[in-house]
């Protein structure tokens, strides 16, 4: 579903990322890891279709198409869910008006019938269980007032309702506590089928015994220097990245 | 022929009408604003149509928009057609007490529209300081001050009508009052309208004005309003400033509040060529609350100057401001707000908010608080920023499937609704969101193309 081949991206003239490879095909959880600054956020957001990244050469697919040509709602509409690192709030824009908005723009592309203000109440409360989610935050703002751990509940909160078909989870565990990354870990996995894919972006290996992935691909300075099956991910938190980085200098 | 000269001649120009329409002014007017008439006069010679150089017209040219030869309506004229029937304000289930004002003058044949509360008045400003002058002469010009602004001198000068409102003691009006001024005339016209308002001890008022053009004439509209709140009264007074792009709307509102009373200005800019909303509140009494807020929406190349004076002359008194402009193409804004908190005006707590949306990059903004303080014991705060929409948040809404436009759309919403909000009146709010909705879409500008605006 998700192909990126020789992919090469600067951020204001700084090279970030610098040939990445990355197959993912439907039912599969990718991790990708890597120690700070390796390039994990930049892939993510290239992907999402962040616009100040440049992309100096290579290409993504998507189920066949040019990612790197259509706009970020589109990608959305085309069922590419980005559950951001530091979600932003947006006073004065009401999470239910702002969650109606984005559910009916996604049904209205794929031709389905948009859901009345009354469907749509009811079915957010069904998701809202999934990740144990307070009408305290559905009745602000967007992401106004929440603690750290509640931005990002929410944002699995919207994949819930999305239900996108590839998501990318950006350090969703990084400030979460046990409690709340055992909520997001199982919203996550009930959204689980054989068509879905998912991509979790971290630094740890906690999430992981929570979010078993197929496959581990370790980044660093721009680079997969690294990929195995869900082994990879107890190495690095036994080990550290230092004996990888030894691997690459070697 | 120098710029000096010029400008001098361009306030001559209204001197010298003012000597020969002398006659006309005094004619049929009571003694109580033709006694203010000859000092207002001399008042405006004094200043002259201001220029950037008067620190409080800085950043806003006054001088073209007194250049057009305008008609002067120093009589009231006959209107032929019925305006009752011309005019429909279209707020649904927005219940009020309808009246309306034709170029700045009362509208002799309004419709009954509900009984209101015994002893409440609302008249010809005109008919009433003719027939009842005892009413009218404690208040009349005794804080609106021609020494201080030469458009307050020039509309003293020229006065002859307007509405007068009259709450007595402890009387609730229950329905909100609109009074809508419409500009209708067969050539470009200058108005000048002259208001009163009492809301005496104990009453209670909501109000609602709308400004609006009915043909695409020029105008310029030069109006002063005078109000007073009495103790423990309470009002709102809300604007809605709907005109077209020819049109210049000059606006200046003193209000005057006893100890306990609260008034909150709520104005709401929807569209004009140049707006200039002068507003002075006098807080003159203990434990007096002045809240004030606007929101305006520009494009092409309108104009808007909200200018902001707040005296707090007594202690435990209150006062908050929030102004929000959204600016678009190559508009221009600005936004002056002045605390003054006099020495003896302990526990003054004085608060000033300006934020501005620029929605490109030749729109421009300028914004200047000012906080005079000769108390000690004070809490005053003012903050003012200009951006543009918060790329990240568009980035966040676009990234859930919002299409670019309708994410902007729903930031610029975001943006005016902590305003709209403030509006206590149900209907009204939903309406004006409504509008303001229409507005930020660009639908509402094409209302204007036709000659009769619809729009409420």
């Amino acid at each position: 579903m998700l192909s990126i081949k020789e992919l090469y991206v600067s951020v204001e003239g700084n090279e970030i990322l610098k040939g990445i490879n990355l197959e993912v095909k439907p039912g599969e959880i990718h991790a990708i890891m890597g120690p700070n600054g390796s390039g994990k956020s930049t892939l993510a957001n290239v992907i999402a279709g962040k616009e100040e990244y440049e992309v100096t050469s290579g290409e993504i697919t998507y189920f066949g198409e040019d990612l790197l040509e259509m706009a970020p709602e589109d990608r959305a509409r085309k069922g590419l869910f980005l559950s951001f690192q530091y979600p932003v709030e947006i006073p004065g824009v009401p999470m239910v008006n702002f969650l109606k908005t984005s559910l009916n723009e996604q049904r209205k592309y794929r031709g389905e019938e948009e859901l009345t203000a009354g469907e749509f109440l009811k079915y957010m409360r069904q998701k809202m269980e999934l990740v144990d989610m307070h009408t305290k935050l559905t009745n602000r703002s967007v992401n106004e007032g929440f603690s750290g751990g509640e931005k990002k509940k929410n944002e699995i909160f919207q994949m819930a309702l999305l239900e996108p078909k590839l998501a990318i989870l950006d350090e969703t565990d990084s400030g979460l506590d046990i409690d709340a990354l055992k909520t997001v870990a199982h919203g996550v996995n009930a959204l689980r089928s054989p068509e879905n894919a998912t991509i979790v972006v971290t630094h740890y290996q906690r999430l992981l015994d929570y979010i078993i992935p197929d496959h581990v691909h370790v980044l660093y300075q721009g680079r997969i220097v690294k990929s195995a099956g869900k082994e990879l991910a107890v190495e690095l938190e036994e080990k550290g990245y230092d004996w990888i980085k030894k691997e690459i200098t070697v | 022929m120098s710029v000096l000269v010029e400008k001098a001649d361009l306030s001559l120009k209204y001197t010298a009408h003012y000597n020969e329409v002398k006659d006309l002014l005094f004619e049929g007017s009571s003694e109580v604003l033709n006694s203010q008439r000859n000092k207002a006069f001399q008042d405006f010679v004094m200043q002259g149509i201001p220029t950037r150089k008067n620190e409080n017209y800085k950043y806003t040219n006054l001088q073209p928009h007194f250049l057009p030869e305008y008609k002067f309506i120093h009589q009231r004229e006959k209107t032929e057609a019925d305006l009752n029937a011309v005019f429909r304000c279209d707020v649904p289930q927005m219940n009020t007490h309808l009246t309306l004002l034709i170029n700045g003058w009362f509208y002799r044949e309004n419709k009954e529209t509900g009984k209101l509360p015994e002893g409440v008045i609302l008249g010809s400003l005109e008919d009433i300081a003719n027939n009842h002058p005892g009413l009218i002469e404690k208040y009349y010009a005794k804080i609106a001050n021609t020494a201080e602004d030469p458009l307050v001198a020039l509309n003293t000068a020229f006065a002859k009508d307007g509405y007068f409102l009259y709450i007595p003691k402890n009387v609730t009006v229950e329905k909100p009052l609109q009074l809508i001024n419409l500009l209708q005339s067969e050539r470009d016209t200058f108005a000048t309208g002259r208001n009163l308002i009492v809301v005496e001890s104990g009453a209670s008022l909501q109000l609602l004005l709308c400004n609006h053009t009915l043909d695409l004439k020029t105008y310029l509209t030069n109006s002063v309003t005078e109000i007073f709140v009495g103790e423990n009264a309470h009002l709102d007074y809300y604007t809605l400033q709907n005109e077209h792009n020819k049109s210049t709307s000059l606006h200046s509102v003193f209000i005057q509040q006893e100890r306990d009373s609260s008034v909150t200005t709520h104005t709401t800019s929807l569209h004009g060529g140049m707006i200039r909303n002068n507003l002075k509140f006098i807080l003159n009494g203990e434990n007096a609350q002045a809240n004030m807020f606007g929101m305006s929406f520009l494009d092409k190349q309108q104009h808007i100057d909200n200018f902001t004076q707040v005296i707090h002359a007594q202690p435990h008194c209150q006062s908050n401001q929030l102004y929000k402009n959204v600016l678009d193409d190559k508009s221009t804004g600005a936004f002056a707000g002045r605390i003054h908190v006099m020495r003896d005006a302990q526990k003054t707590n004085a608060f000033q908010r300006n934020n501005n949306l620029l929605l490109t990059d030749s729109a421009t903004m300028q914004t200047k608080p000012q906080l005079i303080i000769d108390a000690d014991d004070v809490k005053c705060s003012h903050g003012a920023t200009v951006g543009q929409i918060d790329e990240e948040a568009l980035f966040y809404l676009r990234a859930r499937g919002i299409e670019e436009k309708k994410a902007r759309l729903m930031m610029m919403n975001a943006f005016a609704h902590e305003v709209i909000q403030e509006i206590k009146i149900e209907a009204l709010r939903e309406r004006i969101d409504d509008l303001v909705d229409k507005r930020l879409r660009g639908e509402v500008a094409h209302c204007h193309d036709c000659s009769y605006n619809c729009e409420c």
